[in-house]
């Protein structure tokens, strides 16, 4: 796509918004609309538009295969780990109460990991399936 | 540290396999990632050791999570049912993971063998939370991971049809799902609440809307989809076919249980007895197992592949069970939950037999068996024992379930189905004998030359399987007893 230049400035003016929105509703999420899903999503389309934009290959050269292998089990171990965390201190599994002093604290420590969980594994399930499928290869 | 993780079991039960599968995405290399699995089964079949023991000394046990209060929160809850079923799916990982290996290495590529077991893992954690869950909506979650992950095992299949098998499986799959999910959503829109004993409580006020009729068609057709409930189980014979030999045995052990289990869990725990004097669906599934049991039999004699064959003698079993849940009786229950234990025992070790087979012949065409019987003595006795299980001939475990499903028809004066249960067992003598006949009445080709038995590390798990289904065809006491306990549970209301 060499010869669209509006496509390519445009793109490349976006993508940073795109990359801090997606921030804002993952961690904004435990006060208002927002959370892992969503963030996830926006996240990840802005690495499908630069791949769209500027190709597969110099989008694989910023996210490789490996790292989003990494990070979306990472994600989901984070997610049950903060579970687990809570058996650990006492409580029930997934009970946040008991991972911060105040049982608020520990709410708002639980839900921020928990999402960041999800963002992460969501995020990089985009990007996976949108690599898969137009570069054929795994 | 054992006191706090005991209270903890019923969470760790899921937990285990669900944080272990993405650890095998993290190691990669084959070895390494079955050793996960095999731990992850066999600590699994440990909890749900303990959690059997100690429902039978104190009673069901409820578990919050995240510490919510149960109407609000998920809440896990294992009572006797719940607990044998586990028991079921944990023991039938645990063998198949010691026999994997060798049957994985040569039928998946190298660098795929990591993603068959984190799907199994995934699979596992599935199947126990659809039988742990207290919840409906959490129900219908892990029915999602439990069958998303088996899709991808079937298509992980070495020949092409295993993809076509594994989408067709896909489809109806979710089509499955999604009228379970309507269902549940028609019972929510009408009391409000998706805990299950909530839901009990509430469901009689309402039950004779339509509504909650509609809802119970809706989770029927779609749990009927999951369990292969004749006429909506065309995707099974081609994804049992086509799947990895482990995978169909593990599948095929477990898959299809679990999703009786949860029939029977909406059925007599959420719904109660009383809502079939307003829709008579017992009469409706009588009928359609009736048309399993028999034509899924004859179908099944006409196979040339003997995986598929198995597979259409599993949509039969199946037909008894769904025959024992129409009956509306303890004793009618009792042949239900200990047929999903004995039929386990049985299927597991034939399609290990299979799975054997195929790692020394590479094929399951019955016409390709010829003198197996004097090649692996060992795998095709196995093969025998489990198939007089099957067929039902006394001191097995065939026998003990057939008994008490014909015991419970003539408690109701059905003799019809009594007599048709009987016509059924008989057709699973001609197909069973079908295998036998080529594979010891046959010589083999001279040309294809002799193959040897496999090694021990593949016999010991089958044979383990095929021992449990003489013990407890003999042994009775405990699976009957645990059968019958839950049966009357079931039948006594509430969970």
């Amino acid at each position: 796509m060499n010869d669209h230049s509006i496509l390519r400035v445009v793109s490349k003016i976006m993508i940073p918004f795109i990359l801090l929105f997606a921030l804002y509703v993952q961690f904004h999420g435990e006060f208002g609309p927002g959370g892992g899903f969503q963030a996830g999503v926006i996240f990840a389309s802005a690495f499908i538009l630069y791949g769209l934009i500027f190709g597969i290959e110099n989008a694989r050269k910023v996210l490789p295969a490996n790292a989003t292998r990494i990070l979306l089990a990472l994600g989901v171990i984070l997610y049950a780990g903060v579970g687990v965390a809570g058996i650990f201190l006492g409580g029930n599994y997934l009970d946040y109460n008991v991972l911060a002093a105040t049982a608020t604290g520990g709410q708002h420590l639980g839900i921020f990991l928990v999402e960041f969980g999800v963002g992460t594994t969501v995020a990089t399930t985009m990007v996976t399936i949108f690599f898969v499928f137009a570069g054929q290869d795994f | 540290m054992s006191v706090l993780l005991s209270a903890h079991l019923p969470a760790l039960q899921v937990v285990l396999p669900l944080i272990s599968a993405p650890l095998c995405v993290l190691f990669r290399r084959a070895g390494a990632t079955w050793l996960i699995a095999l731990i992850v089964s066999w600590a699994s079949l440990g909890i749900s050791i303990l959690l059997l023991e100690q429902v039978i000394a104190n009673g069901p046990i409820s578990y919050l999570l995240g510490s919510w209060a149960a109407p609000w929160g998920i809440e896990y809850k294992v009572d006797m049912l719940s607990a044998f079923v586990m028991l079921i799916v944990t023991s039938i990982g645990s063998i198949s993971m010691v026999f994997a290996p060798n049957s994985v290495n040569a039928e998946i590529p190298e660098d795929r063998i990591y993603l068959f077991y984190t799907m199994y893992l995934l699979t596992f954690c599935g199947l126990l939370g659809i039988t742990i869950t207290g919840d409906a909506f959490n129900l219908f979650v892990f029915l999602e991971i439990s069958s998303l992950s088996s899709y991808v095992l079937i298509s992980l299949g070495a020949e092409r049809n295993a993809l076509t098998a594994a989408l067709r499986y896909l489809i109806l799959g979710t089509v499955g799902a999604t009228f379970y999910i309507i269902g549940v959503g028609l019972m929510y829109q009408m009391t409000g609440t998706l805990n299950m004993s909530d839901l009990a409580e509430r469901l009689p006020a309402v039950a004779e809307t339509r509504t909650i009729l509609v809802a119970l068609g809706f989770v029927t057709v779609g749990i009927g989809l999951k369990l292969g409930l004749f006429p909506v189980h065309v995707w099974l014979p081609n994804a049992y076919a086509y799947a990895p030999s482990v995978v169909t045995a593990f599948l095929a052990a477990t898959a299809t249980k679990v999703a009786v289990y949860a029939l029977l869990r909406i059925y007599f725990s959420v719904f109660g007895t009383k809502i079939f004097a307003a829709l008579p669906i017992d009469e409706f599934l009588l009928l359609l197992s009736l048309v399993a049991i028999l034509s899924m039999s004859a179908v099944a004699i006409f196979q040339k592949n003997a995986k598929r064959l198995l597979a259409y003698s599993s949509v039969a079993q199946v037909g008894y069970m769904i025959i024992g849940i129409s009956m509306v009786s303890v004793t009618g229950l009792t042949a239900t939950i200990l047929h999903l234990f004995n039929h386990a025992m049985i299927k597991g070790a034939l399609f290990l037999v299979l799975a054997a087979v195929f790692f020394r012949i590479k094929s399951v065409k019955i016409e390709d068996m010829a003198g197996l019987g004097r090649m692996m003595p060992f795998s095709m006795a196995a093969f025998v024992v489990a198939g007089f299980s099957l067929v039902g001939v006394p001191l097995t475990v065939g026998f003990v379930s057939k008994w008490y499903l014909i015991l419970g028809a003539l408690e109701k004066g059905w003799w019809p189905v009594a007599g048709l249960i009987l016509v059924s067992s008989l057709l699973a003598v001609i197909y069973f004998w079908k295998v036998i006949e080529v594979a010891y009445f046959k010589e083999r080709p001279a040309e294809i030359g002799a193959i040897s038995e496999v090694p021990a590390v593949m016999l010991i798990p089958m044979w383990v399987l095929v021992g449990a289904n003489i013990y407890f065809g003999i042994n009775t006491g405990l699976s009957v007893g645990a059968a019958s306990a839950a049966a009357k549970l079931l039948i006594g209301g509430a969970p």
